[in-house]
């Protein structure tokens, strides 16, 4: 029961990081490696304004909290259309392997800026660990894996209403189908890449909160939920939003039942990859991704 | 205001030292519905790319309305009333065949709906959304596929995804239509059929049509006027009947 919610609430912070790998994938062809550093950002952010409010501007500990969420959300979400503006759009038209290359200088940048700006060593701050644990009969649960599951959850609905019931959702479905047709149609595709870069950057602040309790906060700390997210989006099918979700639940759980087995433990990651090679051997395309009929 | 809704002076483009069209002068006038022919790599299609701002002309320009609208992005040429559909079809083919069209609606200005009140579901939202999908059904009708809104794109028949094409195109609210081949593929039914549509939709959306097409006897039972194409340069321009009965014309398509 433990295991289950804890793993849940995991998977929710990764299928939320692998929905911004998927959905940048979807709509502009790319591969942003960059996003496991927004992440990084955003903990920083959120962990200096914190640090801000708490000692210097002496507010309770849900209003800073909530100030500091706020300030990185607005931080990352400027941070992501400006890596797109400066870094990925120049690019556009040139081969994808250039856009994969810069991706990863650009990841490389945040965590060299990063370091330069807070330093190499590593900070705590587990805002949501001082919930504490709730007690139902036998079981302890950490109040911390409820709110991320739950929170998880209301984004993930969010998000599909909103790709599927309004304009800007249709225009990125129209975007990621036929770009060149959804052009035709009057759509401004930069707009439509950038909104995508802004909500992918925005969901990657929401993990970077509720991944916290479970990590110190260091220049690097993006790079491993960064890769496993990526891993969680190919398995369910990269392009797929509901794919994105379904990987990132799947690996969670994975790596929460794994850790605790006695003897496993130490394997965790793995096996983890294990079951990413297993499913592109079997589904190349991913659990929920969409076939490409090869026309001849 | 012109009499002309799209005239082109000297259009040219070249792609290295292949001149691939040259000194294209077309007139179209409103409400007209005209063709354009030539047998295959005359070089029509291209046209087209450079009236929807796929490729810029190299020499020349051309004026939608009296207006200039060479070297503007395609969502700009799109926005400023040029529609068109595709030679191989290009639909949204995962999607739904009313929100391929709603995908069209996009930029009326009636449907604009700012991001607060998408984002918090006010009524407006759902009150716009419900505009758009009557206005898409509007369109559908027009085209025998209100039935099947609720059908993914890829699904239909292909004579139905020609239509639905149109249908996409026409929910840009065009003042100019350009049908790149719209009746390859469909039977004489089907052709019969999308003449009717052609000539209806000219009347009740104010619209003029520019076509290309292979197919003669659609040809001829729609266009007033043509112009034929060949090599990249203008052949013969006029009456349709008149250029299919040009010795020059038939030398082109037939050989010899």
């Amino acid at each position: 029961m433990v295991v289950a919610i804890d793993g849940l609430s995991l998977g929710a912070i990764y299928a939320l990081i692998a929905l911004g790998y998927t959905m940048v994938y979807g709509i502009a062809k790319m591969l942003n490696f960059a996003h496991g550093d927004v992440i990084m950002v955003g903990a920083y952010m959120i962990y200096t304004m914190c640090t801000l409010t708490w000692t210097t501007g002496g507010l309770p500990i849900w209003a800073g909290a909530l100030i500091a969420f706020v300030v990185a959300v607005v931080v990352c979400t400027v941070l992501g259309m400006t890596i797109e503006k400066v870094a990925y759009k120049p690019l556009r038209g040139a081969s994808p392997l250039a856009a994969l290359i810069t991706a990863i200088g650009v990841s490389y940048l945040l965590q060299g800026l990063a370091q330069l700006i807070w330093g190499a060593d590593q900070k705590t701050l587990a805002i949501l660990d001082k919930l504490g644990n709730l007690h139902a009969g036998s079981y302890t649960i950490k109040w911390s894996s409820i709110i991320t599951l739950v929170v998880g959850a209301i984004i993930m609905v969010c998000l599909t209403l909103f790709v599927k019931k309004t304009r800007t959702g249709r225009a990125m479905l129209a975007v990621s189908e036929d770009k060149g047709a959804a052009q035709m149609m009057g759509i401004n595709v930069n707009k439509i890449v950038s909104v995508t870069f802004a909500i992918g950057s925005g969901l990657a602040t929401f993990a970077a909160l509720l991944y916290l309790p479970t990590t110190a906060i260091s220049p690097t700390l993006g790079s491993m939920p960064g890769i496993k997210a990526f891993a969680a989006a190919v398995i369910g099918g990269i392009g797929s939003i509901p794919g994105a979700m379904v990987g990132g639940v799947l690996l969670g759980v994975i790596e929460v039942v794994c850790n605790s087995i006695e003897g496993v433990a130490s394997y965790t990651t793995a096996i983890e990859f294990a079951v990413l090679i297993i499913i592109l051997l079997v589904r190349p395309i991913g659990l929920l991704g969409k076939k490409r009929r090869v026309k001849v | 205001m012109s009499e002309y809704i799209l005239e082109t002076k000297d259009l040219g483009i070249s792609f290295g030292g292949l001149k691939a069209v040259q000194n294209a002068n077309i007139k179209i006038k409103k409400g007209q519905i005209y063709g354009m022919v030539g047998p295959n790599g005359a070089g029509k299609t291209t046209v087209f790319n450079m009236l929807t701002g796929v490729y810029i002309p190299t020499t020349g320009t051309f004026y939608l309305d009296g207006e200039e609208l060479k070297g503007k992005t395609q969502e700009q040429i799109n926005h400023k009333g040029i529609a068109r559909t595709f030679q191989n079809i290009r639909l949204f083919s995962n999607m739904s065949v009313i929100r391929n069209v709603m995908v069209g609606l996009h930029n009326q200005p009636q449907y604009k709906c700012n991001f607060l009140t998408s984002m918090f579901r006010l009524p407006k939202h759902f009150k716009t959304e419900k505009a758009m999908q009557e206005h898409a059904r509007e369109i559908l009708k027009v085209f025998g596929l209100d039935e099947e809104r609720n059908n993914l794109a890829c699904n239909l028949p292909y004579g139905k995804q020609r239509k639905l094409e149109i249908a996409r195109a026409l929910a840009t609210n065009p003042k100019l239509l350009l049908l790149d081949e719209p009746a390859a593929g469909m039977n004489p039914q089907e052709t019969a059929d999308l003449v009717r549509i052609v000539k209806k939709i000219r009347d009740e959306f104010d619209l003029t049509v520019l076509l290309i097409e292979h197919d003669m006897k659609f040809v001829s039972g729609l266009c007033e006027e043509l112009t034929v194409l060949n090599f990249g340069t203008v052949l013969a321009q006029g009456k349709t009947e008149d250029c299919l009965n040009d010795p020059e014309v038939i030398k082109a398509y037939i050989g010899g």
